[in-house]
């Protein structure tokens, strides 16, 4: 009797225990939903994609075009038909802003996604297999990481001359080192843990080791890297694109709407102000999120609650 | 200790050698390449433009173009007309003044021997002549800027510690932020509006001083107001990163047994923390001096730019825009050299000033 009501109470108990452990990413998820800072930072980027997406509706209810050139040019902010004024060649300043968005979110994004799979990929591999691959790609992160990020992408953009689709390859195929690095030291602590010997022993192929039982495990690394990674792209394709070698007028990014400004500071100030403001603010909120997705997968952070 | 800095730059010849090789390949895969760059123009006639493809060597295999480029011409020679004087080389010599006639071999030495061939602008100067001059703009602004990131991002570092989780942490923690996020090449532009766009004109514009190429500048002193901007610009990202790092830093060493013994001496508050404290955790700073100088190269190419500064990352935008290969690649490899040497020298004072630290 005694025996039997101990075996229940273990079965309920189990059963309770089930219910309420979540998993690693659950858990996650709801100490982010509870971040403040993390979900405005969520919330804000959520509405410049938005706005940036919805710009042809945005613009045509506004009546304006990016690219018609019939109104007078350096108009002040608050003018009748363009709220945010227009720019030197008399565009619309708001229309701009809002394609610019389009191919500035864009480029950061894709390139980001590109180089965290090349660099996910291959420190995986590196990782796991370690042996003569490793050593070469070690010897190519070393001699990229030797050359300021920055001078690599600037000569390659000069070279190539690039629009937008060739520069989201080049800063993928270039920005995956740091992930690389990250996930192989990663990956080489993973490999002697005993779920992964385990998982030998049954058989298992080195693919699906590495695929179904390793990468699991690197999900806060990547999302963390990616939010922060996204920012980093952000600002290099502004940086570019201000010095006239990466996306080329008249495609507007928020890089190039900043070109030549310096010239027209006494005519149009207003010019100068909005781009950045959305560059900085994006990418503010892009490491607000990395910071925030860095304390939700922290195991040792204490849950109020 | 020697013989480990030996070993490191003994490493550093491969790398060196992969920047170069692979520098040397994205010029080549330059569609038109240099000769669209340089002859004028689209409307150069295909004649015209296989005149200077040739006399440039550009026609040659592009592991010859290496080879020359590194190891300059005078390899190899021989007398081909017989008058006693060579004047072949296994490395074709090219005719870079374009007089008609090409250059006798070992007119151009090659990298390794020092010599970076001609600019394809400046006057077709060296190009290592032309890169001397730019040095001291960029190191004066360089070295500035580090000074005050240190200067302003350690003690914002070690207050934060101190006052871990209240006011002062947190808004300096945002800050680091704002200053990461921040787009260097707006930052420029906001503060050149202010100061001299909206007609405050509070601190001199532009130009620091154009002598500087010619060694006529008035001592540094005297143009600190012209330093003022661009040394802040450049310093943002390395008061952020020595602030949080300096911060990560003491925190970590105020869990150390030797902090907690000064603390059962009952020394005051202040002594543990800003004698015990902040001096050991300042030896962890110095591998942070091997980034921060990849940080401030980035930063003057963009900063130079906006600033009008005549320094080298100015020159290295101009050269990559005017597809300048000379210059662009000596100033990769210039760029590699300092990057692996900062690295190395900051391995290096980490280990002069924690004993503990052994370098194998």
């Amino acid at each position: 009797m005694a025996a039997q009501t101990t075996v229940a109470n273990l079965k309920t108990n189990k059963a309770e225990e089930v219910k309420v452990s979540p998993s690693l990413l659950q858990l996650a998820v709801r100490r982010l939903r509870r971040d403040k800072l993390s979900m405005a930072a969520i919330i804000i980027l959520v509405t410049m994609s938005l706005l940036a997406y919805g710009a042809p509706i945005i613009t045509k209810l506004l009546g304006v075009d990016p690219y018609s050139i019939k109104s007078a040019s350096f108009l002040p902010p608050f003018s009748p038909g363009h709220i945010l004024g227009t720019d030197d060649l008399g565009r619309d300043h708001l229309a701009r802003l809002l394609y610019a968005g389009q191919v500035s979110l864009a480029i950061g994004f894709l390139a980001a996604i590109l180089s965290l799979v090349i660099g996910v990929t291959i420190g995986l591999l590196t990782g796991f297999f370690g042996g003569v691959v490793d050593d070469i790609v070690i010897w190519l992160i070393t001699t990229i990481n030797s050359v300021p990020f920055f001078f690599i992408v600037l000569i390659i953009a000069a070279v190539l001359s690039p629009g937008a689709e060739t520069l989201i390859i080049v800063l993928g195929f270039l920005g995956w080192t740091g992930t690389t690095r990250l996930v192989r030291g990663e990956t080489l602590s993973l490999r002697e843990r005993e779920f992964v010997i385990s998982a030998r022993a049954i058989g298992a192929t080195p693919l699906r080791i590495m695929f179904n039982h390793i990468l699991p495990n690197l999900i806060s690394i990547i999302l963390i890297n990616l939010a922060i990674d996204i920012g980093v792209i952000i600002l290099v394709e502004a940086s570019l694109s201000y010095l006239g070698v990466g996306v080329k007028p008249p495609t507007a990014t928020w890089g190039n709407m900043l070109t030549g400004t310096q010239s027209f500071f006494k005519r149009g100030p207003h010019l100068v102000f909005w781009p950045g403001l959305l560059i900085f603010l994006t990418v503010l909120c892009l490491y607000v999120l990395g910071d925030g997705l860095r304390d939700a997968f922290d195991p040792t952070t204490v849950d109020e609650g | 200790m020697v013989k480990y800095t030996l070993r490191r730059l003994i490493q550093a010849i491969p790398t060196l050698f992969g920047v170069s090789i692979l520098t040397y390949m994205i010029m080549l895969a330059a569609p038109g390449g240099p000769v669209q760059a340089l002859v004028a123009g689209p409307r150069a006639t295909p004649q015209q433009r296989q005149e200077m493809a040739a006399r440039l060597g550009f026609n040659d295999p592009p592991y010859v173009q290496y080879l020359r480029w590194l190891l300059g011409d005078d390899w190899l020679r021989w007398d081909a007309d017989g008058d006693g004087i060579a004047d072949h080389s296994f490395l074709i010599p090219l005719d870079v003044d374009g007089d008609g006639e090409p250059e006798p071999p070992g007119e151009n030495l090659g990298v390794l021997r020092g010599d970076f061939g001609r600019s394809f602008y400046h006057g077709k100067r060296q190009v290592l002549d032309v890169i001397k001059e730019r040095i001291p703009a960029t190191l004066e602004l360089g070295v500035s800027s580090l000074v005050v990131s240190l200067l302003v991002g350690l003690p914002i570092g070690i207050l934060a510690a101190v006052n871990r989780g209240g006011i002062f942490d947190n808004v300096t923690r945002v800050t680091a932020v704002v200053f990461n996020a921040i787009p260097v090449f707006w930052l420029g532009l906001m503060l050149l509006l202010l100061f001299g766009g909206t007609g405050l004109n509070l601190l001199p514009m532009g130009n620091q001083c154009g002598a500087v190429l010619l060694g006529g500048c008035p001592p540094i002193w005297e143009r600190i107001p012209y330093l003022i901007l661009p040394t802040f610009v450049i310093a943002t990202g390395g008061i952020a990163g020595f602030s949080r790092f300096m911060r990560a830093s003491l925190l970590d060493v105020s869990h150390q047994d030797y902090i907690r013994t000064a603390r059962a001496k009952g020394l005051s508050e202040r002594i543990v923390w800003f004698k015990h404290g902040t001096r050991n955790a300042l030896i962890p700073i110095a591998t942070f001096l091997g980034p921060s100088i990849t940080g401030v190269l980035s930063g003057a190419a963009i900063t130079e730019t906006i600033f009008a500064w005549p320094g080298l990352g100015r020159m290295a935008v101009e050269a990559v825009t005017q597809q300048n290969y000379p210059v662009i690649m000596a100033v990769v490899l210039m760029a590699a050299v300092a990057t692996i040497l900062g690295y190395l020298l900051s391995d290096i004072l980490y280990a002069l000033i924690d004993p503990r630290i052994r370098l194998n």
